[in-house]
Order: structure tokens, then sequence, then C-alpha cells
């Protein structure tokens, strides 16, 4: 029943938000609804990182630890996003600029949002979850053109229209995954479930996978902002109001990987180690000289955390590659510190954007002497999200390199260092000239409300104990880890 | 229905898919574009049909007029709203003009054949046979996506890459199983509404019609 309630709690939140006009209280309840998603989550790793996993309507919903350590990452980031949507639609109702009804749809979608992620990574059915990621795009397009700025709804076609040609390709792949189970020759029954893909997964036909996996990977990389086919993120994430932003590059980036390694276990069945590993060092390297080359004079700061975003995808994909148990706890990780010190800095530079009006990383100044809690948030979000101790990106990085080079990809470790390090100097130069220099004489420090700052700080010190200690999330890496590596 | 029939039909109905791909980047007017995808939309769900019938598939039968219904019927209408806002509903200035366009989508579909050889060799069968004809509707799309620059000819250019897999899968598999392809099929038909509502705020919003239009966010 767990499962089912998990998926039922923001869905009938929505409703009720549809139900009632905007008020704050509304905003509150919204949170609740994903603190219960989170403490649900803790709830099923207890449950399934030691026993069996959790299977619902016959094999419909199915959680192991890996889905339960999905769920924490949904839960955990998408409370902190849903908490600052509070503020921000406070201020846009105030300002005048959306109508209170307005502010419901937002509310309303952003629980749909919520809903379907936790679908895609509890659905014990590889066609459940296409479903549920195409689902994603069709709900956060409007969330992306919240604004209804002519940018905004550019961004949301570009978004929708390049989304959803991923994703058929992604459901092409499906197809053919399904025909090659279709044609193994027992005659155990024939589904797409998971784990009955996995069990006739050395049995399926090459020729057919590898056509199969090279769709998954363009279709399902689509949305992971993976290159070739990125050119949506940097736009949708930009344009999308911050909370938006917050939870599509922390989490939804990251539940559609999700479904690639889960499929990319299969593929590692049919085909051996070397191909699926090619495929995902190709788009990885790619994403990471991506990112390398548009953050060098990258102007807009939201556009930089967009593409910082596209960095980290192919960071992951590399570790995927490696794919041993050790590489895949530490994608897993890193899943989370990513999130994490990604939805601080999407959600401090709204509140940038709120008080200094633009985006432009020049006309921002001295964030530190004018804004000490504010420019003290976004700075310790960048050492976080740099790679630098004590925050958990630094022991994820280590080991997937450390796994790298351990399956002899030695060279791959190699060239995304020097890729990683062009990257850290453009970010340090950017921030640097965000957060550095004197305060105006005359101007006054400004404050930043404690429902910004709170929060926030929380989920730094959050990422920063995750670094430090291994306790509690080791063991649940480990068993999520060994879901798809046999 | 004897086996002889059931291939022409299924060859026939097939034949109707790829070449309404052909037609979309042949016509210029966005109206008879929106015709031919119409057309390709009945022409897949009567391949759901024959396949159900010979099969003895009760369920394949239901999809097959459920496809008929919402590809043949409720999209293109969707569709052709969207070209209601537009005032002259032509392809103007494709990137790529017609001709060089069909010698670019004959070469796609050899293309088509090349890539899909090792599914043709595992289904064996005369539908199996038709499956590069799905590809190719899909790589048409893709192609008519890249170098069509209205908006109403991006969505036929998604249709067409829509329209193409679920050939293939029709061929393949004699279709996923029902639940999926129920909710692959609402989510193209929402997505198509989705478009809509956005290619009309643009429209009444900011007068863009052409996509070359949007030129607001780059680095």
């Amino acid at each position: 029943m767990l499962a089912l309630v998990l998926l039922l709690v923001p869905a009938v939140t929505g409703g009720v938000v549809a139900a009632v006009p905007w008020r704050r209280w509304v905003g509150w309840l919204c949170t609740a609804s994903l603190g219960f998603v989170l403490v649900t989550g803790v709830v099923l790793a207890v449950q399934v990182v030691h026993h069996a996993a959790l299977s619902e309507f016959s094999g419909v919903l199915r959680v192991d630890a890996l889905s339960a350590f999905m769920v924490i990452v949904i839960g955990a980031i998408g409370l902190l996003a849903v908490c600052q949507s509070v503020r921000y639609l406070d201020h846009e109702v105030s300002s005048g600029r959306s109508s209170a009804r307005h502010a419901t749809l937002y509310a309303v979608l952003v629980q749909g949002f919520i809903t379907t992620m936790l679908l895609a990574v509890t659905a014990g059915n590889v066609g459940v979850m296409w479903v549920a990621v195409e689902a994603t795009t069709i709900i956060t397009t409007f969330l992306v053109g919240h604004r209804r700025t002519r940018g905004a709804l550019e961004a949301s076609w570009k978004y929708v229209i390049i989304c959803s040609v991923g994703i058929a390709l992604a459901f092409l792949g499906t197809v053919l995954v399904y025909l090659a189970a279709l044609h193994v020759g027992h005659d155990a029954h024939v589904s797409l479930q998971w784990t009955s893909l996995m069990s006739v997964s050395h049995h399926l036909d090459p020729g057919v996978m590898r056509l199969a996996l090279a769709l998954l990977v363009l279709g399902y990389g689509t949305k992971v902002g993976l290159a070739p086919m990125h050119s949506w993120l940097p736009d949708a994430h930009s344009q999308a109001p911050a909370p938006v932003s917050a939870l599509m590059s922390g989490v939804l980036l990251t539940v559609a990987f999700y479904v690639l390694l889960r499929l990319k276990a299969i593929a590692d069945g049919a085909l051996g180690v070397e191909f699926p590993r090619m495929l995902f060092v190709t788009v990885g390297l790619l994403s990471l000289a991506v990112a390398a080359s548009l953050l060098l004079s990258q102007r807009d700061y939201k556009r930089m955390l967009a593409y910082h975003s596209v960095e980290h995808m192919g960071l992951i994909s590399l570790g995927a590659a490696a794919g041993t148990p050790l590489a895949i706890a530490a994608v897993l990780l890193h899943v989370l510190g990513h999130g994490l010190a990604k939805a601080v800095l999407f959600l401090a530079s709204g509140e940038i954007l709120l008080v200094e009006g633009t985006t432009e990383i020049d006309q921002v100044k001295a964030l530190l002497a004018r804004r000490p809690a504010l420019g003290g948030v976004f700075a310790f979000g960048l050492v976080a999200l740099l790679g630098l101790p004590p925050f958990s990106l630094f022991i994820s990085e280590l080991n997937m390199l450390r796994a790298e080079v351990h399956v002899g990809l030695g060279w791959v470790a190699a060239v995304s260092l020097v890729l990683m390090a062009v990257i850290f100097g453009s970010v340090m130069s950017h921030g640097r000239h965000m957060l550095f220099g004197a305060r105006p004489d005359g101007e006054p420090v400004h404050k930043s409300p404690s429902i910004v700052t709170v929060p926030l700080v929380g989920a730094l010190v959050g990422c920063g104990a995750l670094g430090v200690l291994a306790w509690p999330l080791d063991t649940l890496l480990r068993a999520a880890a060994m879901v798809i590596v046999k | 229905m004897n086996n002889a029939t059931y291939s022409s039909l299924l060859e026939i109905a097939a034949g109707l898919v790829i070449l309404c791909a052909f037609v979309t980047l042949w016509r210029r007017s966005l109206l008879a574009i929106v015709r031919a995808l119409a057309v390709q939309g009945m022409a897949l769900g009567v391949v759901a049909l024959v396949l159900g019938v010979h099969r003895h598939d009760d369920v394949l039968v239901v999809v097959g007029c459920l496809v008929l219904a919402a590809k043949g019927l409720v999209i293109p209408t969707l569709v052709k709203r969207v070209l209601a806002n537009e005032p002259s509903s032509r392809e103007t200035s494709p990137l790529v003009n017609v001709p060089t366009s069909l010698v670019g989508a004959g070469a796609l579909t050899f293309l088509a054949y090349g890539a899909t050889r090792p599914v043709v060799a595992l289904v064996a069968t005369s539908a199996g046979r038709l499956i590069p004809l799905g590809l190719a509707t899909l790589l048409i799309g893709f192609f008519s996506m890249v170098v069509r620059r209205k908006a109403a000819s991006q969505i036929v250019g998604l249709l067409l890459v829509d329209n193409g897999i679920a050939l293939v899968a029709f061929l393949a598999t004699a279709g996923v199983p029902l639940l999926v392809e129920l909710g692959a099929s609402l989510d193209v038909l929402l997505v198509v509404v989705v478009l809509r509502v956005l290619a009309v705020q643009l429209w009444s919003k900011f007068a863009v019609l052409d996509l070359d239009q949007l030129q607001e966010l780059h680095d």
C-alpha cells in the first residue's frame, strides 16, 4: 500500500489546491505533502534495504533500494523547492504579475510534476516509466512558461518540441526491447516488467538491442540534458521560475537518468559491457566538452547554472559507463549531492533576480558585502557544486574517477579532469565577479528573509554532512547499486 | 481473411503511411499537409485493424479503432485549428527546397532499410518486412522538423515521428501492452494540445508565427 499512498498524497494535494483559492496556507499544505514524500522515502528505504523489493498491483509499482533512494532525492529537493515556491508566488501575486488563479495553477502543476516523477521511479514496468517521464514533459511545459514573457514561451516551445522528439525515440527503443524479449523463445510470460526483462537479458538479440540502446540513450538522454540533445536545457532552466528550475535541474534530469540506468542494466546483459560503455563515454565526454566551451563566455548566471547541469550529467554518464558497484554508488551519491547544491543555487539565484532585477553576471556585484547572507549561500553553493571538500560532490567525483581508472578508462578520467578544470576556472571567475568587491558608499547592508536563508543553509549543511559521514546512506547506496550491477 | 489478402492489405496501408510522409514534404499548403497527416493516421489505424483481424486479437482491433479516431480525426482537427490563426497558411520559405527535400527523404528511406536490418531479420514475417517504412516515416518527420519554419509544420513533423514509431510498434510486436499503448496515445494527444495552446499564446501576444522569430534566447 505504501507505494500507492506515496503517489496519492501529492496527487490529492494537487486536487485540494485546485479547489480552493490561493492563500499562503495552501503553499504550506503543498510543502507538507513533500515532507510526507521525504519521510515515506526513508521508510521505504528502511523496508527494502535488507529485504525483498516491495511489489504492488501485480508489479505495476515496484520499489527496490534504487527506487527508494530516488524517492528520497525527489522528497528532499522537492521539499526545498516547494517551500521556496511560497515566497515566489507571494511575490508574483502581490506585485500583480500573476492572478490568484494563475498561482493556483502553478501549485497544482508542481504537485502533478512531483507525482509523475514519483511514478517514474516506483514503476516496475519500463513502459509505465516511459509514460511517466513523458508526462513530466507535458506538465512542466506550463511551469517553464509560467511567467508568460516572450522568452518564457519561446523556451517552453523548444522544450516541449525537443523533449517530445527525444522521448519518442525512447519509446521506439522500448518497443525494440519488447520485440527482443518476444523472440527470446522461452515460454515465460513476456512483458515489459523490468524484472522479467532482466531475467532474460542474456538471451536478448544483440543486433536489436544495440539499436534499442542507441535510441534509448539518445531519447532519454534528451531529457537528461546530455549533448547533443541538450539545447532545450539552458533556455528552459533560465526562463522557468527559480523553484521550477531547481526541481528540473535537481531531480527531473536525474529521474530520466535513473530510467536510463535501469535500461542499461538490461542492455549490459544482452551486449556485454563494451558497447553500452562506449555509448555512455561518448555522450558523457561530449556533454562535458559542450558545457566547458559554453561556460567560458557565459553572461547570464542562470544559464551558467544550466550548463553546469549539463556538465554534471556528463560526469554521471561517465560514472555509469564504468559501471562497477563503487561507480554506481558514487553516481547515486552524486545525484543527491548535485541535486541539493543545484537546487540551493537556483533558489538563491531566484532571490538574486528578485532583489537585483537582472540575470546578467556583469550587473551583479559585491554580493558578499552588500547581501552577506544571500551571497554566502550562493558562494557555498558554488563551492559545493565545483566539487570541493567537505561537500559530498568531492567524494562522489573522486570515486567515479577512481572507478573509471579501475576499469581501464584512465584516458576518459584524464580528459574529464581537464574539462572539469576548464569549467572550474570559468565558473570561479564568474562567481568571483558576482560575489567579491566593496560595498558602494551609502548603500546599507541588506538582510535576506529567513524563509530564504534557513532552508538553503540547511540543504548546504546536509550536502556537507553527506560528504563527511558515510552513515546513514552508505548501506542504501550499496544496496541500490547492487540492484543494477550483477 | 486469407494470407494473400492480408499481406496485400497490410502492404497498401503501410505504403500509404510512407506516401503521406512524402506528401507532407512535397506540398507547401499547410492545409494540404494536415490532410495528408489525417490520411496517414487512418492508414495507421487500418494497419492495426488488419493485424488484429488476422491474429484474432480483439484488443488490437479496439486499439486500431482508437488509433483511427485519434490520429485520423481528432489530432488533425486540433492541428487545423492552429492554422486558423495564420493568415497565410503556406510554408513559404523552408530551409531546403521541395525537390531537394524529396531526394533527402529518399535517402533517409534507404538509411531506414539499412538500420532496421537486425530487426527485420529477427521478426521474419510478412509484416516484419514493412518495418523499415516506419523508421523511414520517423526520419522524414525529423527532417521536416529541422527544415520547416512554421509552428504548424513542426507539429506535423512531430506527429510524423510518432506515427512512424507506432507503425514499427504494430508491425514488429503487434502493439505494446495496452496500458502502455493507451498512455502513449494520450501523451501524444496532450502534447498536441499543449503545443496548440503555446502557438496561440505566441501568436496572440507577440504575433510570432515563424520559428525564425524565436530568437530571444541564445548564448
